[in-house]
């Protein structure tokens, strides 16, 4: 199943070159679209030549049925792709400073490298002003950091924000895509022929178009009647990557190893319950949030421990294992990383440090200090977390 | 007599094989295209080179440059030279790698020079302030329907077309 982690697939330098070769088939694009030409680039601010936003958006709906078609059919874990963080404002001023960069200087970063590659001095200028630029950036951040953090939702999508479903909203891209190019079709052809009287011939007929479209429409529709897959189907896409792991009791931990990873200050532990209200009400582990198997299917529970940084730690207890299992599943595939299931839930919590103490003293049990580990023997349990110091690949813009 | 370069690729054509590329991309690396980000590293680079202890001092410099990283140590970078690559091979194949100066026919070269560097600074500027550019925001963010890249991507285009009346004579003909 896509993505693939192809760092530790190839090593460091394979990983980089696959991002060589992914650059220049990137370079090739923006160079066969003309985008190594300023004036080619700013006759889209004065509605002559409509190309930017032509190819712009051919290239984000093209790649966003890619992504969510081969999401829907288990191809693809959305979950594991990098979406921007979301900075709202700092998104706005920062877009309509670029905006003006844009008019300016002709060039926006990317196409400025393919303009500098085929040797366009303006090209070489504009890139050495953007270095510039960014380092000016970094000098007179401190004035505003508080407004630059500002206004943060960490995945916080299209669908999301309209309440849609992701089909829905993917289809609605295309609709909107698809006029906004009959708009610009027009818009170019009044303004070009008012101006210069040239009009540009690609050689295709209109069928062609109107065939484009049609795939595009049909394609959209499909990622929107299909769906995407909820935790239950896409477990079974992933059955395959993820079931050894609870065969292999690989996730269970033991008491103690809970014990330990509480008390350790480096880690952000989570504790799910999943035990019925009374049973939680009766007992629980300080900390832990009762929750039910449906809970594990709302975003607003699930996004935030998708999001936890690589030193989080989600643990689930429940009555049995089917609850446990379950809802390991669920969250597993929603993209919950370092996920574990405390072994045979609290059962044998309380018998386990039943007659134990702690310089003399009994603890609380709902949370037993670091000390009582030492009243084990070392081999009392196997250690089973593991937690990756990788950090999960983010944007390309830091 | 030189040969003219070839007329540009269909821009739907284009585009469709920049979405290729940029699925491509999203389905081998987890993330998606990008390019302003190693530019910043070539600046950290270059700070680094004269005044290590102030890449070391400013916060964002910092995080890409401090002490013994390699800023150019990084994914964004190769993804850049690839860029370059493939836009330098493009351009060979179709006639357009040649020296010139691009530019409106009313200004002088060294007008569109002055230009493109200012607009090159306040472009780099931007983009750092809104963490990406129009490709790692835009077109990546974009295709994942991320809210924030899609409010990003008009600003975009609105500071670009609020501001091209007032200069139009760079670019009129």
């Amino acid at each position: 199943m896509l993505p693939l982690d192809i760092s530790s697939e190839l090593g460091k330098a394979g990983g980089y070159l696959v991002f060589f070769l992914i650059g220049s088939g990137f370079g090739v694009a923006l160079e066969l679209a003309g985008f190594g030409d300023s004036r080619r680039l700013a006759a889209q601010f004065y509605f002559k030549d409509m190309t930017v936003l032509k190819t712009m958006f051919t290239g984000i709906i093209v790649a966003c049925i890619l992504i969510f078609l081969s999401s829907a059919v288990g191809f693809l874990d959305f979950t594991q792709l990098a979406v921007n963080q979301t900075f709202l404002w700092p998104g706005i001023i920062g877009g309509l400073i670029m905006g003006v960069g844009f008019i300016v200087g002709g060039y926006c970063p990317g196409t400025s490298v393919v303009a500098t590659a085929s040797l366009k001095l303006d090209g070489l200028l504009f890139l050495t002003g953007a270095v510039l630029g960014a380092g000016l950036f970094g000098e007179s951040l401190p004035k505003f950091e508080g407004f630059w953090y500002s206004s943060f939702t960490e995945r916080f999508l299209v669908s999301d924000w309209l309440g849609w479903s992701i089909g829905a909203t993917v289809f609605a891209v295309i609709l909107f895509a698809l006029i906004m190019f009959y708009g610009a079709e027009k818009v170019e052809e009044y303004f070009r022929i008012r101006g210069t009287g040239k009009a540009m011939s690609w050689k295709i007929t209109r069928r062609s178009y109107l065939f484009g479209a049609g795939t595009l429409v049909v394609l959209a529709g499909l990622v929107w009647i299909i769906g995407q897959p909820d935790p239950v189907r896409k477990w079974k896409y992933m059955e395959s990557r993820y079931a050894v792991q609870l065969t292999t009791k690989a996730v269970f931990i033991h008491p103690l190893e809970y014990v330990k990873t509480n008390n350790e200050a480096t880690i952000k532990l989570i504790t799910l319950d999943l035990r019925p209200g009374k049973d939680f009400e009766a007992f629980h582990l300080s900390g832990s949030q009762n929750v039910t198997l449906d809970d594990l299917l709302k975003t607003s529970v699930v996004a935030p421990l998708a999001q936890l940084p690589p030193q989080g730690v989600v643990v689930l207890i429940a009555e049995n294992d089917s609850v446990s299992i379950k809802a390991w599943k669920y969250l597993k595939v929603q993209g919950v990383v370092n996920l574990y299931i405390l072994e045979n839930g609290l059962q044998n919590w309380k018998s386990l440090f039943a007659d134990k103490t702690v310089a003399g003293k009994t603890f609380n049990l709902a949370s037993p200090p670091s000390e009582v580990l030492k009243l084990f023997p070392k081999d009392s349990f196997i250690q089973k977390i593991k937690i990756g110091s990788k950090k999960r690949a983010g944007g390309l813009c830091s | 007599m030189k040969k003219q370069p070839k007329p540009v690729t269909n821009p739907y054509l284009a585009g469709t094989i920049l979405g290729v590329v940029l699925f491509a991309a999203f389905a081998l690396t987890h993330s998606g295209l990008g390019a302003s980000g190693a530019i910043s590293r070539i600046q950290v680079s270059l700070t680094k080179l004269i005044w290590q202890s102030h890449v070391d001092k400013v916060g964002t410099f910092a995080l890409m440059g401090a002490g013994d990283t390699n800023p150019l140590d990084h994914a964004s970078v190769f993804l850049l030279l690839g860029t370059f690559a493939g836009g330098m091979i493009s351009a060979l194949f179709n006639r357009r790698l040649r020296f010139e100066i691009l530019k409106g026919p009313r200004i002088s070269k060294t007008q569109r020079l002055f230009f493109a560097l200012i607009g090159g600074v306040i472009m780099g500027y931007g983009a750092r302030f809104a963490r990406g550019c129009t490709s790692g925001q835009a077109l990546s963010g974009g295709a994942v329907l991320s809210l924030g890249s899609w409010a990003f991507m008009f600003c975009v285009f609105i500071g670009g077309y609020a501001t091209a009346y007032f200069v139009r004579r760079l670019w009129a003909d």
